[in-house]
């Protein structure tokens, strides 16, 4: 049985909302990493005692267990204690939360990186701890970790295709759903592949312009 | 106290690192719109000093107190915090290497701190940008980035920055040290101009010349004392002190 591709683009519809469904759950999860990210690094460096350890041990376990037994705790644990999440908000919240805890020791290494005199700098003019953190100290450090943020958000990008088991529709499950149809699995995950691929092109090339945007500002 | 209260006044401070003994027991009156140089070696406790004054280096005993207000009262921390936030906005201080803000413009970065603490409009801010640029002749700088800026221009902004807050005094922690030769002079200019408006100024220096062209006086620090202070002229050309005198020679010649 030979290689048949004609039967792809009667799927490009369906390949298309998947793709644009990946997309959606990528930003959507990214921005959660990004702040989430920034909020647990300020969190471990600066938080008192008592928020501070709470904090590192989510981080521990976030960090430890796989991302996709995250996926299913969230999606169909959490039912049982009554949180009955769709699944593309329980996809997102898990891709989220994973990737906030390896965005967050990047940035924490970022914000050590900067000057102590910046800091110094801030607080002579008067400003409180709290607003050298927040306008000083970490606009500084996001724009040094920008290039590994970056990579964490190819990777999640990546992983995204993870939430196609808990049932949601993005570009993995479509293409999984085509292939039941047609039994043509090499041409689907192949068009899969192109389309993630696709996808990562653009985004590397919004990372790229972000950094060049910036390096005058650093 | 029969004087009236001095305009900055440090009273017995003393400044321990572990064993280490910065500064023992230092008394030092300054007076509103005096200008006084603080000099004396490496490891003198010169910065040290100068950086308790806004409480940046906290004293391990002792006061310091501006006007009215004891800098480095003793307040449970959050209200301590509050009360160092207040009184630091009536501090300037420049530093070696100007701690300007990489990610802001020459304009953010002069009304950051104005917009954030003082509550003042948008058309208040860029008013204050304007004036304060020109008084350190960069107003066609303001919307660069630091990065852009030579090491002149960058302590230029640095110092427009702190007067933006319009401080009663200004710290300077060796404002030139860190410059190119060529480039000390419009910074030392900018501080002479300041010095005509009687500004209070503090300034830690290695510049001889330049401390007994502008300073109404001078002290002379060494191992963490004030070894011998007086008006400029009597400090540079007849010391009375031995240490004084050693490190002038040092100095003056080099």
């Amino acid at each position: 049985m030979g290689l048949d591709f004609s039967v792809v683009p009667e799927y490009f519809d369906e390949l298309l909302l998947g793709s644009l469904w990946t997309i959606a759950i990528m930003l959507a999860s990214a921005v959660i990493s990004f702040f989430g990210g920034i909020l647990l690094a300020v969190i471990a460096l600066y938080g008192p005692a008592l928020v501070r350890y709470p904090f590192r041990a989510f981080s521990f376990v976030f960090m430890g267990t796989p991302l996709l037994l995250q996926l299913f705790l969230i999606y169909f644990g959490l039912i049982q204690i009554g949180i009955d999440l769709p699944a593309f908000v329980a996809g997102i919240i898990g891709l989220g939360l994973h990737f906030a805890v390896y965005n967050s020791d990047i940035i924490q290494a970022g914000i050590m990186a900067v000057d102590k005199g910046q800091h110094e700098g801030a607080r002579t003019l008067g400003l409180s701890k709290l607003q050298t953190i927040r306008k000083i100290i970490v606009p500084q450090a996001v724009r040094t970790v920008i290039p590994p943020i970056g990579n964490n958000l190819v990777a999640l990008l990546k992983d995204s295709a993870l939430v196609s088991v808990i049932g949601v529709t993005e570009l993995t499950l479509t293409s999984q759903l085509a292939i039941s149809n047609t039994f043509r699995p090499f041409e689907f995950y192949v068009a899969a592949a192109v389309c993630y691929y696709v996808i990562n092109l653009g985004l590397e090339y919004s990372l790229r312009r972000v950094e060049s945007r910036i390096q005058v500002s650093r | 106290m029969t004087k009236e209260q001095p305009f900055i006044d440090v009273r017995h401070a003393q400044k321990k690192f572990g064993a280490l003994e910065v500064l023992k027991d230092i008394n030092l009156q300054v007076e509103k719109g005096q200008i006084v140089a603080i000099i004396g070696p490496s490891g003198s406790g010169k910065s040290t000093l100068l950086r308790a004054i806004n409480d940046l280096d906290p004293l391990t005993s002792g006061e310091i107190w501006l006007e009215d207000k004891q800098v480095n009262k003793d307040l449970p921390h959050r209200q301590y915090e509050k009360h160092i936030n207040t009184v630091r906005q009536e501090i300037g201080m420049v530093f070696q290497h100007f701690n300007l803000f990489p990610h802001l413009t020459v304009r953010q970065n002069i009304t950051l701190a104005p917009k954030m603490l003082k509550d003042i409009s948008d058309d208040e801010a860029n008013q204050l940008v304007e004036e304060q640029l020109a008084k350190v002749g960069l107003s066609e700088r303001i919307d660069f980035y630091p990065s852009q800026l030579s090491g002149g221009q960058k302590q230029r902004v640095a110092i427009a920055r702190a007067l933006a807050m319009k401080p009663k005094v200004m710290l300077f922690d060796e404002a030139t040290s860190a410059l190119d030769p060529e480039l000390v002079e419009e910074v030392n200019l900018v501080m002479k101009s300041l010095a005509a408006e009687h500004m209070t100024m503090i300034i830690v220096t290695h510049e001889m010349t330049f401390a007994e062209s502008v300073c109404d006086r001078v002290i002379f620090m060494d191992e963490g004392v004030v070894v011998e202070e007086g008006p400029p002229d009597v400090i540079f050309k007849n010391p009375q002190n031995e240490r004084t005198k050693n490190f002038l020679r040092k100095h003056l010649n080099g």
